[in-house]
């Protein structure tokens, strides 16, 4: 490979750093659509991460570490749609509880695997395309779950805005009583959504345990399911600006320890709070103009179905 | 004869506490306008919800076209014909029209030719639509036509409307009926259930009635008359309150150069208003809702400040930029259009309501502590002098129906005797008794000197019970006519905004 420029070494670093955060917030922003709000992103990522890890560790196939992840995701998910859709239980609550779950699941399972190395994730070249400068790498020599990640925020805003499964799903978040009453099953489809959101999350669990830094540490989400989450409101509920607003924040974690490299004293913590001050202003802004928040914002979010029936 | 398109037999549904449909047969033949009357309550709701596959029925059967079906879910029902315009709309506010027409149709019927079909339906009935504008911007009369274009792109056989007209002007009613004419003559069914008995006499051809779950009459309604439908329907005769003009007195409440700019694109500006409500008067205003009413009844109650603060005045007393609290202790009494959420806290009981909204002129406060047995006296005075039927002072407030409830907050408003009263919607979606009651209340109020100002969309009401109406329209408020002067077709003029003078 041709020398690496600082430039582009930062900028890759910064490509993953978003990675995690457009993963699970993609996924959190489809289940928000639904209506649903899990707060448990965090847990899901690092029972994601452990699995992840021990399927890679013990059958030596990323691909294998990258489904167990997922799967991961799902079944922590599912544990939150039951109770939230079939029982009834507050979602606020219920995603806390997920969250604490997950930390501590994933601690107990990842015991036997601390410190233990493993391979990186394969990068899939792409030829030519790889060689030329600095784009080249940027774009086309990356893992899977990049790649993955660009591809799904697409595939979600294609999903969402044009297709009639997407309408529904926008629809039952927007109201769930008129949906029900003109014959959509809301259970059923934010049960989708949630796994969907799992899935998810676990990936980008996966990737910080697979690609971002190949080795298991406890709780080595370190929040980035909570800015995830402040992402999802950040770019008020659409896909296109969460990618933005991934890369903005994985920008903003990077530039956080190179300038503390290059010696400028800025406390990391005041950086570290940066995502989470956006966000704070942004919800600010939008919440300035009632209409746009009712079209922004799927009316029905974090409140409890009754089915009547 | 043929079998009737859809008969139940000994349809019976529970729920914890009523009994709200007891055995009930009913049979509509195709093509006929059938109304389904009752008061709030009597189970009207629940036997069309039931029908619609909204509810299991828990026991009885039902026949559609001859064969016994169980419709088991909203799709089913309109899989085999039968198509439903809710009450309360089912819509979704931030999707287009043509988004919530395409939510409820098969994905087949569905596609690129969807647009140009709402328009051939919506052309055929005379019902304008662009499928384009998002449904927040709709006022309620065109969403009230996305939900109907929605039905009809089905070809339903059989059409359910909940309380259509509550929130026409009388034009916009006029059309619906051609609509419902023009469909019924093309052999769809229509089951239609409304309070108002003048419209039922006008439009429909067989009339059930049920009280209390059951089937008490069937009926032709242009047979009966108003009063004798309104009689089997409450199974007692009414005792309509004796209308006089009465003689009204010096200024009580007086609203000057009233303005305020909207918020933003779903609220109405006021436009410069001014009216004044006499000692002994019942100044009404008219007009359709979302022209303004509840932003003028916000600021006339004070939950919104006026920038001028003599735009307002209580009994000479300048208010616009005092609070609630000092309008009501100028003596004003407000009864709000949002029963639940404005005018009582739903999940606390009726004695913590009352103190709520009186502990000032009922002195139910002792320094930091509240007066309980006092509050409870109070309650207890409001439900028996008001007739407000419970199962205990102690119940919550949102457990009332909405008639009860609306009794118990006029109740609690006119025994803190004020100066000023004013209502909004006063009898929105309440039963003809409570109406009847909730109006003769209003009356006495009058007649012992208050000054009563009452917005209301129900035309009859307001040319029953006013002095004077005025009419909103777009955000302005038009000059005041003598009741004498006015009939329902010249206020049904105003409020599509034409000039008194072409009135």
């Amino acid at each position: 490979m041709a020398a690496i420029t600082t430039v582009e070494l930062i900028l890759l670093t910064v490509v993953s750093a978003a990675t995690p955060l457009l993963l699970a917030a993609t996924g959190e922003l489809v289940v928000e659509k639904s209506g649903i709000l899990n707060l448990g992103v965090e847990g899901m990522m690092l029972v994601g991460a452990v699995s992840a890890f021990i399927a890679m560790l013990t059958t030596g196939s990323w691909a294998l570490g990258i489904v167990a992840g997922a799967a991961a995701g799902v079944i922590m998910s599912m544990l939150f749609g039951v109770l939230t859709l079939f029982f009834l239980a507050n979602q606020v609550a219920s995603g806390l509880a997920l969250t604490l779950f997950g930390i501590g699941i994933s601690s107990l399972l990842g015991i036997p695997f601390i410190g233990l190395p493993i391979e990186k994730l394969p990068t899939l070249d792409i030829p030519v395309l790889g060689d030329i400068p600095i784009l080249g790498p940027l774009l086309f020599e990356q893992d899977f779950l990049i790649y993955f990640s660009v591809f799904m925020v697409v595939a979600v805003n294609f999903f969402l805005f044009r297709s009639r499964a997407g309408l529904i799903l926008r629809a039952v978040g927007e109201s769930h009583d008129a949906a029900h009453s003109i014959g959509y099953s809301v259970i059923r489809i934010r049960f989708f959504a949630v796994m969907f959101g799992g899935a998810m999350a676990g990936l980008g669990g996966a990737f910080l345990s697979l690609s971002y830094t190949p080795m298991w540490v406890e709780q080595m989400t370190a929040g980035r399911g909570w800015i995830a989450l402040a992402l999802v409101v950040f770019a008020t509920w659409k896909p296109g600006r969460v990618l933005i607003g991934a890369y903005l924040f994985g920008a903003v974690t990077i530039f956080q320890l190179h300038l503390q490299g290059f010696g400028v004293q800025i406390p990391g913590q005041v950086l570290s709070m940066l995502p989470y001050l956006v966000t704070i202003l942004v919800l600010v802004l939008i919440s300035r103009n009632a209409s746009r928040v009712k079209l922004s914002a799927p009316a029905c979010l974090g409140q409890i179905f009754h089915s009547n029936t | 004869m043929s079998s009737p398109l859809l008969e139940l037999r000994g349809v019976t549904k529970a729920f914890p506490g009523v009994l709200a449909n007891d055995s009930v047969d009913i049979s509509i033949p195709e093509g006929q306008i059938h109304a389904l009357l009752g008061e709030n309550g009597a189970g009207k709701s629940t036997l069309v919800k039931i029908i619609y596959g909204y509810y299991a029925a828990d026991e009885g059967d039902m026949y559609w076209m001859g064969n016994s079906v169980s419709v088991t879910s909203p799709a089913h029902a309109r899989q085999i014909g039968i198509g439903m315009v809710f009450q309360h709309f089912s819509l979704f506010d931030a999707l287009s029209v043509r988004d919530n027409i395409e939510l409820a149709i098969s994905s087949k019927a569905g596609g690129d030719g969807l647009s140009q079909k709402i328009h051939e339906v919506s052309n055929t009935y005379g019902l304008g639509l662009d499928p384009e504008r998002d449904v927040f911007s709709l006022s309620v009369g065109e969403r009230q036509r996305v939900e109907i274009v929605r039905c009809l792109l089905q070809s339903p056989k059989l059409l359910i409307m909940d309380e259509p007209t509550s929130v026409l002007t009388p034009q916009e009613a006029d059309n619906l009926f051609k609509v419902l004419n023009q469909l019924a003559e093309e052999g769809c069914a229509i089951l239609y259930i409304s309070h108002k008995l003048e419209e039922i006499k006008e439009l429909c051809h067989h009339a059930t009635i049920l009280r209390q779950g059951k089937v008490v009459a069937e009926c032709d309604p242009t047979k009966e008359s108003t009063r004798s439908l309104a009689e089997m329907m409450i199974g007692r005769s009414l005792d309509p309150p004796a209308y006089e003009l009465k003689k009204t007195g010096a200024t009580k409440f007086l609203v000057q150069n009233l303005s305020r700019i909207a918020e933003d694109e779903r609220s109405i500006s006021l436009k410069n208003i001014n009216f004044d409500v006499r000692e002994g008067e019942i100044f009404g205003i008219a007009g359709v809702a979302g022209n303004g009413q509840t932003e003028l009844m916000e600021m006339l109650a004070g939950e919104v400040l006026a920038d001028d603060n003599a735009a307002i005045s209580i009994n000479g007393v300048e208010c616009g930029q005092r609070s609630i609290r000092e309008r009501r202790e100028l003596g004003a009494a407000i009864v709000p259009e949002e029963r639940l959420g404005h005018g009582a806290v739903g999940s606390m009981s009726l004695i913590e309501n009352v103190f709520l909204g009186g502990h000032q002129r009922f002195n139910l406060a002792r320094r930091l502590w509240m007066n309980y047995s006092n509050a409870r006296t109070f309650a207890q005075k409001t439900c028996d002098d008001f007739d407000v039927r419970h199962a205990g002072i102690h119940v919550d407030a949102g457990s009332l129906s909405g008639g009860n409830l609306q009794k118990f907050l006029i109740g609690r408003e006119i025994l803190q005797e004020p100066l000023v009263m004013l209502a909004s919607q006063p009898t929105w979606g309440v039963d003809a008794g409570s109406q009847l009651a909730i109006h003769k209340a209003l009356l006495d109020l009058a007649a012992n000197g208050t000054a009563v100002l009452v917005i209301s969309q129900d035309l009859d009401e307001l040319l029953e019970l006013c002095n004077r109406i005025a009419v909103m329209f777009a955000g302005s408020l038009s000059e005041p006519h003598p009741v004498s002067s006015l009939t329902a077709e010249k206020i049904g003029l105003l409020m599509g905004g034409a000039h008194p003078e072409a009135a």
